[in-house]
């Protein structure tokens, strides 16, 4: 299996290295949607998606509220599930929900909106809570890997604390960590910087860079643009259910193809 | 006056009140141990995902919210035990006592399961989401994310029920438990009808003594260990 192209026909970030923004190789396809539809009721959220993301790839899902953009986010670890069509993570098809599901979802990290950290749990157990339970690792090697991956997002200090004490920026980025120490294949952020106060926003778009350019695969549905154009290997932007245009950054951002596309633009970036 | 605490002292001295209220006080000990660990496999049925669990948690609760305890003790005695002749031991008072403690707990299992799924509801949907993004499936997530975050916003309601359970307790007596406070009472009653004001206030008194430690109890434990989000 070796799809290439994408809907829009140009080519999706070729796999070596004239990858458009950035001289990282991409490998094989790891993330794979194919017709997927999905209906709210009458809305129909996902309207026949075709999305190839490959190994090591940053794609940033940009769009308006409501065009589909976290439903496809969550669609990914079948945190919604889809109508018809075929979501494939690394060459296997979703499971049903039960134990595969669950091994799946552990290979696939997310961060969320709202942090959804742990409320009960300290910061270190929150990150070690997966990799005991579900990785089997042992108390002493958890903790040390999650104290790693605190320290790796800035928040190592903070490991003592509950989830409550933390600021919004703090919080995201301990969740971060918790995704990480799965050690997913691929990681999905669904608009994680939105619930955030302006001032922290970089500080988790910082660690989020940082992530992209230890060769992590990212599915990032954002409104931030600049992260978008430092970041990204490609940017999708979907309007009602559709994927409208999908292209480089920079491509996208000064000359953006469709009329719905450079409207949004016109209306996010004059300020 | 005088007369009126010479008749408490009376009682007291022809009758073992405090044992009487020890039935009552280990009946709940009991039923409220099994109840609760009924009504978290209830709640845990509601809340899974699979549909015939679902079905059958809803359909007990259904069931046994709505029968009136009298009537499942009363079954305990003359149908278990007359009828189908079930003895849990050798002694014949303590089959009935153990057959007072499944019935209470069959019947109060239904109001501890209703009270956990309202702190299931305390608890958000985000919880449970991140618990399964890690991987983890849904009886480990119930159990490590959601329980516990739960009972913390049951607390509350979960002593209402401890409370309706200690009182329920003197339907035992329905089940044939001879020993308990209403048993107690009713002797009291037949025997000494010129103490009736008497007999009335000290058990009335009795339950609130031991009711109100419950209520503080319960409210300072759900101030102290509710989640803080």
């Amino acid at each position: 299996m070796d799809q290439t192209t994408s809907t829009t026909g140009q080519p999706a970030a070729d796999s070596t290295a004239d990858a458009p923004s950035s001289d990282r190789a991409l490998g094989a396809p790891l993330v794979e949607l194919k017709r997927v539809n999905k209906h709210f009721g009458a809305l129909h959220v996902l309207q026949d998606i075709d999305l190839t993301v490959r190994k090591g790839e940053v794609l940033v899902v940009i769009g308006p509220s409501g065009s589909g953009k976290s439903t496809l986010c969550r669609a990914i670890n079948r945190l919604e599930t889809i109508d018809d069509g075929t979501i494939t993570v690394d060459g296997k098809e979703l499971p049903e929900e039960g134990k595969a599901l669950a091994q799946l979802r552990a290979e696939v990290g997310m961060v969320f909106q709202s942090f959804n950290l742990f409320a009960h749990k300290t910061v270190l157990d929150n990150v070690t809570l997966g990799p005991r339970k579900v990785r089997g690792l042992s108390k002493k090697a958890a903790e040390e890997q999650a104290r790693a991956l605190l320290d790796r997002v800035g928040v190592g200090n903070q490991a003592g604390k509950m989830p409550a004490q933390l600021s919004g920026g703090q919080q995201q980025r301990v969740a971060i960590a918790r995704a990480l120490a799965m050690q997913p294949k691929v990681m999905l952020f669904d608009e994680p910087t939105s619930a955030l106060d302006p001032e922290m926003i970089n500080e988790v778009l910082d660690a989020m860079v940082a992530l992209a350019r230890d060769g992590m695969t990212m599915i990032v549905v954002t409104h931030e643009m600049g992260f978008a154009r430092t970041a990204a290997d490609r940017v999708v932007f979907m309007a009602d259910g559709q994927i409208v245009e999908e292209a480089a950054p920079e491509e996208f951002f000064t000359a953006p193809k469709s009329e719905r596309a450079r409207d949004f633009l016109s209306k996010i970036l004059t300020h | 006056m005088d007369d009126f605490f010479s008749g408490f002292a009376e009682l007291f001295a022809q009758y073992d009140v405090l044992a009487a209220f020890w039935v009552n006080i280990q009946l709940t000990f009991w039923a409220a141990l099994l109840s609760l660990v009924l009504g978290t496999v209830l709640a845990l049925m509601r809340i899974s995902p699979i549909a015939s669990l679902q079905w059958a948690g809803t359909a007990y609760v259904t069931i046994f919210r709505n029968t009136p305890l009298t009537i499942i003790l009363t079954f305990m005695y003359l149908v278990v035990f007359s009828q189908l002749g079930i003895t849990l031991t050798d002694d014949l008072n303590s089959t009935f006592f153990w057959f007072a403690v499944i019935g209470l707990s069959v019947y109060h299992a239904a109001f501890v399961c209703e009270a956990i799924r309202s702190g299931v509801n305390t608890v958000p949907v985000g919880q449970a989401e991140a618990a399964r993004a890690i991987g983890l499936s849904f009886l480990p997530a119930a159990r490590l994310v959601i329980l516990p975050q739960a009972f913390r916003g049951a607390i509350a309601p979960l002593g209402n029920t401890l409370i309706a359970l200690l009182k329920n307790s003197t339907v035992a007596v329905a089940a044939s438990v001879a020993t308990e406070t209403s048993s107690l009472m009713r002797t009291m009653i037949e025997f000494r009808p010129d103490l009736m004001v008497a007999i009335f206030l000290l058990f009335a008194v009795g339950y609130v003594i031991l009711v109100i430690p419950i209520g503080l109890g319960t409210t300072w434990l759900s101030q102290r260990l509710a989640v803080k989000r």
